[in-house]
């Protein structure tokens, strides 16, 4: 209580001791990690590393084999549940191609979650989903169904839903896979721009090197030869301080063999 | 004179100044967590002391999201339509840059709601008008295309994937085997026991086999045959397919320079052709094998008693009008749930869509073939 640094950063995420795979298949084993109020944290590492997996464990839709995870000081693994649901009620999702309903308009998509959860009359909703749809650059494309527009837009159209409650924290699934790279990097702009202004925090899972070094305040690696974490830290130490090979390598994108 | 609130003070307080200015006060946070609650409050409020102008002071304001721009704009709106005057007072750089960024100016003007337009009769009539004659130009082209693929097939019979064929087989026959069996086992015993009823009057309960070996094989067989065929193959073509159609491996297969039509229909159709018939004798078997319970359990026939009766009453013809019919019902089923699964468009609500319309159109022109080929036995016997 005294000897406390006085600007402590709050843990919003952390991960203690867990195992996660599937049925016999153990993918990640007993790891450890931290992440803080505000930061963009990037899980980063090579195909089949566990990444995906890993997001999967902290959204609650897989449970951990062991340890445990506590968001917002909740812990999501412990009981059936009831903790899950309070948390998720802060967490918003952007999955990898956008999963947005296809029997619903654009702007019904984002409005589903604030129709279910508030009590909002419908005049507020649609203001409310004009400017998320806005904030995304998406403004005259309410009417459109998914299947109307292009895969950026349906990404987008899908971060407005996630965002549609303002959650605290977003976990973010491959955001850039499959765009373009100017749309690629104005999907990160994006991020950092809502990171800025709502002090969220995000949590990315991702390979793409440009968009971890624009976005990023810190990463992860996963590496699935150890099953465990390989390197945490700022991506631009890591890629020139690293005293792992396999972290250099992949930051500066070499072949294995060539080491 | 300054009134708290009860619920909400912290967030807010309002004075009156004169009767017709009314001053709102806001404190802390003006978000997602409170949208609802202050919309409500608010609303009671307006009505309550139906204030000529509304000051919106922000001076102790901490934090403003997005959902209190549209409480603001909600209040906005709501002046709007008493024509009364709507002001914020003391903005603050960080509550202005808000506001800016999700264009309070413009927000509470245009319409708001985005969800759920209605259109106009007409506008429908003319596009369901429009959505039938695409549909039917595509029918005509699926079955262009299918007509196509059969020659191929002809010319090239090696070419068919023999494979899928012999999948699809087991798929639509065999597995559907315990299920035709028992619902036509069933059937024949329903049919026996109903009929014997009125038979045991006139002490024809022999008549009872010749009832359930006729109407069996030259009607309810191949249509019950085919309604189960409908149920389970038609609606899994169409669903496979159309999901296919959705994530673009039906596109995959056309730039590979596959015709789609002949990699994926032709293979469905000759499966169900060949094995639907062998599926309609089995129900045909079936359902004399249930006659037969009841006839030996409950009306003192013989098991040779009844088998000869059956045989007796059966000809060759009307076997073989069944199973003709059956083939003709294959056709139809296989075709109509590729045709369904090809109009696929948009995403899981589509292939929903198709494989309701795949079932519903294929008991449809099962129904409607049978009548068909019921007058023109008719009209060709004499």
């Amino acid at each position: 209580m005294i000897n406390k640094p006085v600007k402590e950063k709050k843990v919003a995420i952390k991960v203690m001791d867990m195992v996660a795979g599937y049925e016999d298949d153990v993918i990640l084993n007993h790891i450890n990690f931290e992440v803080y109020e505000g930061e963009i944290f990037v899980i980063l590492g090579g195909s089949g590393c566990g990444k995906t997996t890993l997001l999967k464990h902290l959204i609650g839709l897989n449970r951990p084999m062991d340890g445990n995870i506590i968001i917002s000081g909740i812990d999501i693994t412990d009981n059936k549940g009831d903790n899950l649901q309070q948390v998720l009620r802060e967490c918003g999702i952007l999955f990898q191609s956008g999963a947005l309903f296809s029997s619903m308009t654009v702007a019904e998509n984002v409005a589903l979650p604030i129709q279910e959860h508030t009590d909002l009359p419908a005049s507020s909703i649609g203001n409310i989903v004009k400017m998320k749809l806005a904030q995304v650059s998406l403004t005259g494309y309410e009417n459109h169904l998914p299947s109307e527009i292009s895969g950026g837009m349906r990404k987008r159209a899908g971060l407005a839903r996630a965002m549609a409650l303002n959650p605290k924290i977003l976990f973010f699934d491959e955001p850039s896979a499959g765009l373009d790279p100017v749309t690629s990097a104005e999907l990160d702009q994006l991020i950092i721009r809502l990171n800025r202004s709502y002090g969220t925090t995000m949590v990315i899972v991702t390979h793409e090197l440009p968009s971890i070094f624009s976005v990023a305040h810190r990463v992860i690696m996963l590496d699935k030869r150890v099953k465990k974490i390989i390197a945490e830290g700022s991506p631009q130490y890591l890629r020139d301080n690293s005293q792992n090979p396999f972290v250099r390598q992949f930051f500066n994108r070499e072949i294995e063999s060539e080491l | 004179m300054t009134i708290l609130n009860n619920n909400l003070t912290n967030l807010y307080s309002f004075s009156q100044e004169s009767p017709d200015k009314l001053t709102i006060h806001f404190k802390d946070r003006l978000d997602v967590s409170n949208a609802s609650p202050l919309t409500k409050e608010f609303n009671t409020l307006l009505r309550t002391h139906k204030p000529d102008s509304l000051v919106i002071d922000l001076d102790k304001l901490i934090y403003l999201d997005d959902y209190g721009v549209s409480v603001l704009v909600g209040l906005k709106k709501a002046m709007g339509n008493r024509r009364g005057n709507f002001s914020l007072a003391n903005i603050s750089e960080q509550v202005n840059e808000i506001l800016t960024m999700h264009r309070f100016n413009e927000l509470g003007q245009q319409p708001t709601s985005v969800l759920k337009t209605s259109q106009n009769f007409f506008t429908n009539l003319g596009s369901s008008t429009f959505n039938i004659g695409s549909e039917v130009r595509f029918m005509l082209m699926f079955l262009g295309d299918t007509c196509f693929s059969l020659l191929t097939f002809l010319r090239h019979p090696g070419s068919l994937r023999f494979n899928d064929t012999v999948e699809n087989m087991k798929r639509v026959g065999l597995d559907a085997l315990p299920i035709v069996g028992l619902i036509s086992f069933l059937l024949g015993l329903i049919m026996a026991f109903m009929s014997s009823v009125q038979l045991q009057q006139f002490g024809a309960n022999i008549y009872v086999a010749s009832l359930v070996s006729i109407s069996m094989t030259r009607e309810l067989g191949p249509i019950m045959t085919a309604i189960i065929v409908a149920g389970r193959s038609g609606s899994s073509f169409a669903a496979e397919i159309g999901t296919m159609k959705i994530s673009e491996e039906v596109d995959a297969l056309s730039t590979m320079n596959i015709n789609p039509n002949f990699f994926l229909v032709l293979p469905r159709m000759f499966a169900a052709f060949l094995v639907m018939p062998v599926l309609t004798l089995f129900s045909d078997l079936f359902a004399i094998a249930g006659g037969l319970l009841v006839g030996v359990t409950m009306l003192d026939l013989t098991v040779s008693g009844y088998t000869n009766q059956t045989i007796n009453s059966l000809t060759l013809f009307d076997v073989f009008w069944g199973v003709f019919k059956s083939g003709i019902f294959a056709i139809l089923i296989s075709w109509t749930g590729c045709l369904k699964g090809f109009q696929v468009r948009g995403g899981a609500a589509g292939v929903g869509k198709a494989t309701t319309s795949a079932v519903v159109t294929s008991i449809f022109l099962i129904v409607m073939s049978d009548s068909l080929l019921v007058v023109i036995l008719r009209y060709w016997n004499g």
